[in-house]
């Protein structure tokens, strides 16, 4: 395995710190099984994954050179993963030069001791939020409570999880399994002043989140703000956050003091690069043309926006993930969540299966290697298996990220990691595969058992379908939900059986059974 | 043409008429077939639940099963797109985590000659309408691999299409994986479960009276699913469907297993 040098030779990269979320308690298949009985989940999930879908299909086919602009997407990622050391010593230059503070943390603990004591010093009660994907994924919000400070999320989704004490299930809607009808129910739990005659239109549902946000950006001016970033410019220290509602941007224009935690593989090289990934974002994230409020700040500014700006530089398991060469492109994830959307899997078990802020495929590839896997008890490492491999994943990744190659590279990690544990590797999968293999390596011995297959079958009676002999690890999982045809004859016995056309000559000089070893298997 | 049939693993045991089908097409096109008795498994399943090392004895026996006389035969024909998405994308992707070149390179020269049937058909053999009589609706499955791995495109459809007496009705969600996914059927047999729930109810939406695709093992899993719930549609490869004629028509066999106590 090679290594990123990351110019620091004497630190090892290390894994997320634990009190990140991004490890649930379960594993994947017992999670999901509870989240699929709930039926008005699966109805929500799947009706706004289709919906987003079909949008982001109907944009996505206006562009002409939407392929090229993944390649070039794809291309500039790669360029950041492979110079990421420097580029963000020139992001730290460049952000400094324009007034900016640069803070560098290594885990999500570091991250919100940085901010919340920004906090203090700024004596600040209440600190708004621009939603960010970073701050949730180091627990931002719970870490600031313990000081004492309240974190208020000013993008609606994000608002409603928060107001029902939830946790977000969705990349780019957090609130994506509740409808309606919940979300009602949610604001007039939450919301003491609201009439109660408020009915479940989306019009008076978006006022009442207006008219509570209101309040609080109107105490803002002196106050401290925090947004996470979706590009950050090495060139020349810009901060790029793309968002819809424009309660980001109030957050971002009008505090004192603004504090953004980015992850490090955000940057981007140059702000010509901003031209790619502004066209492939928002189709493959909204399915809009153009989202509506795209804010790029740099630095700081007198008489305009914040007094003061930080720069918070987040870790958390990113290096580790830069050390594996087939795992890494896993950073280049724009966050669109075009690949939860087409998703079978994310559809119906939802969000919350994954156990982490990032759910979904980028989540199983993502979450397993930012946190490590201790073993087969760990929850992240039943992540990689969470998937059918269909591949619609990276047929929308915007930066071609191929989810599937990367989620087999990583089953084959804990096979291996397994295999390489003495006593480890004996469980009822790893004695099935060995078998299989030393069968499925010996044509003689499989000739002979897929011989035996049908006859045997004829034998056994139908309530023993589980454990008819044949290719497939015929567990109850299978015949349990569906019916199984029953083994015939196989093709090869067929195939001698039938008639033949007569055979070719014997050659001049060979024996009567000249058919000599290696014509033995053709007929 | 001389052409080598891999039957697959599954279809030798489990959906053996495909095979059939396959080899009284092809014959009836006026081409030779082959079967080499040496053949196993293409090594996927090891593959894709992450047992290179399993998996890397399965594949050398491929290759050493198809690669010697590779000069004899024209292509080699799979009728699967799993499978021969397999050999064409990770055979050399176990060879290279073995570290073993000499495998990878007598790999891809047999993946270079291997095809999924509706490939072989209209790429290789150059035909469309292969003479074939089914006078039923029917409704088209893709399947994730052959869709996204081998990338068919419409070349399934362009030959069902052609079939005399056919039916092709539009199946919702067509894109949509059935939910089988090998080991992950088993693994996450609940999520399989909601995958291929949904995925037969969209097959019965359709009116079809049978569900088409170029998998066997998507078939075994929807197929399963229909009879499991009663449903009438029934599943059919699209081998099956280009090998019945008039004189010899297409007879779903009725051999499914009854429901598991
Ligand atoms: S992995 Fe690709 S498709 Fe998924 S969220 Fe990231 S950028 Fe979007």
């Amino acid at each position: 395995m090679s290594t990123v040098d990351l110019g620091i030779p004497t630190v090892r990269p290390q894994h997320a710190s634990p009190s990140s979320h991004l490890r649930g308690s379960r594993g994947f298949p017992a999670a999901a099984r509870d989240e699929l009985g709930n039926e008005t989940q699966r109805g929500n999930l799947h009706h706004a994954t289709s919906s987003i879908q079909a949008k982001r299909a109907g944009v996505v086919r206006e562009v002409r050179d939407w392929q090229k602009l993944r390649n070039a997407g794809s291309a500039v990622k790669w360029q950041v993963t492979d110079h990421l050391p420097e580029m963000l010593e020139q992001l730290e230059a460049s952000v400094t030069a324009a007034g900016g503070v640069v803070h560098w943390a290594r885990d999500a603990e570091e991250a919100g001791e940085i901010v919340t004591a920004l906090g203090i010093e700024r004596g600040a009660e209440e600190i708004l939020k621009v939603k960010s994907m970073a701050t949730q994924e180091i627990a931002l919000n719970e870490t600031l409570a313990h000081a004492g400070i309240r974190a208020i999320e000013s993008d609606l989704a994000e608002l409603i999880v928060q107001l029902a004490d939830d946790t977000p299930s969705h990349i780019l809607v957090p609130a994506i399994h509740r409808n309606r009808a919940e979300i009602r129910e949610i604001f007039l739990a939450a919301m003491p002043d609201l009439d109660a005659s408020i009915t479940d239109d989306p019009a008076e549902l978006a006022g009442a989140a207006r008219r509570f946000l209101r309040e609080k950006f109107l105490d803002m001016p002196g106050s401290m703000a925090v947004s996470g970033a979706n590009f950050a410019v090495a060139e020349t220290g810009t901060m790029v956050v793309v968002e819809s509602e424009g309660n980001g941007r109030m957050c971002l224009t009008l505090p004192k003091t603004l504090v953004s935690v980015v992850g490090i593989e955000k940057i981007v090289p140059t702000f010509e690069d901003l031209e790619v990934f502004l066209q492939l974002l928002p189709r493959s994230s909204t399915g809009e043309r153009m989202n509506p409020y795209t804010t790029l700040f740099t630095g700081v500014h007198e008489g305009d926006g914040p007094e003061e700006f930080h720069l918070v530089l987040l870790d958390n398991g990113r290096s580790a993930v830069l050390e594996d060469p087939d795992g890494r492109s896993a950073l280049h994830c724009i966050r669109c969540s075009a690949c939860l959307n087409v998703c079978p899997v994310y559809a119906r078990a939802g969000g919350h299966a994954y156990g982490s802020t990032y759910p979904g495929p980028i989540g199983a590839i993502l979450s397993p290697q930012m946190t490590g896997t201790s073993g087969t008890d760990d929850p992240n490492s039943t992540l990689p298996y969470a998937s059918s491999l269909c591949g619609a994943c990276y047929d929308v990744c915007p930066v071609k990220i191929n989810i599937p190659e990367i989620l087999v590279h990583l089953r084959a990690q804990d096979v291996d990691r397994r295999r390489g544990e003495r006593g480890e590797f004996h469980g009822q999968w790893d004695i099935a595969m060995k078998g299989a293999s030393t069968l499925m390596s010996s044509p003689k011995a499989y000739d002979l058992a897929v011989r035996s297959a049908g006859p045997l079958s004829k034998v056994l009676p139908g309530k023993n379908i589980g454990k008819v002999p044949g290719m497939l690890p015929l567990v109850p999982g299978w015949t349990d939900h569906r019916d199984l045809p029953k083994p015939q004859q196989s093709f090869r016995s067929w195939w001698e059986q039938r008639e033949q056309p007569a055979p070719p000559e014997p050659e001049p000089g060979a024996g009567a059974d000249g058919s000599a070893e290696d014509e033995e298997g053709r007929r | 043409m001389r052409i080598s049939l891999m039957t697959t693993c599954l279809v030798d045991v489990m959906a053996p008429d495909v095979a059939r089908s396959t080899v009284r097409l092809l014959e009836r096109l006026g081409h030779e077939v082959v079967f080499d008795k040496r053949q196993t498994c293409c090594g996927q399943m090891h593959t894709n639940t992450g047992y290179y090392t399993e998996a890397a004895p399965v594949v050398r026996s491929f290759v050493d099963t198809y690669e010697p006389t590779l000069d004899e035969v024209d292509a080699i024909v799979m009728p699967s797109g799993s499978c021969a998405g397999c050999v064409r994308d990770q055979h050399r992707l176990v060879a290279r985590h073995e570290g073993d070149t000499e495998l990878e390179e007598r790999a891809e020269a047999v993946a270079a000659k291997t095809y999924e049937l509706s490939e072989l058909l209209v790429d290789v053999l150059k035909v469309t309408d292969v003479g074939a009589y089914f006078p039923h609706t029917v409704t088209y499955h893709p399947t994730c691999h052959s869709m996204r791995v081998l990338k068919v495109g419409p070349r399934p459809l362009k030959l069902l299409r052609a079939v005399e007496g056919i039916t092709v009705v539009n199946l919702p969600e067509s894109d949509t994986c059935c939910g089988f996914g090998g080991t992950f059927s088993v693994k996450n047999d609940a999520t399989s479960d909601a995958m291929v729930t949904d995925k037969a109810s969209n097959v019965v939406a359709s009116g079809a009276d049978f569900v088409v695709a170029g998998d066997a093992s998507c078939l075994m899993n929807i197929g399963g699913k229909l009879h499991r719930t009663g449903a009438q549609p029934k599943p059919v490869h699209l081998a099956q469907i280009l090998a019945s004629t008039q004189e010899e028509p297409f007879i779903p066999a009725d051999t499914i297993l009854g429901r598991a106590s």
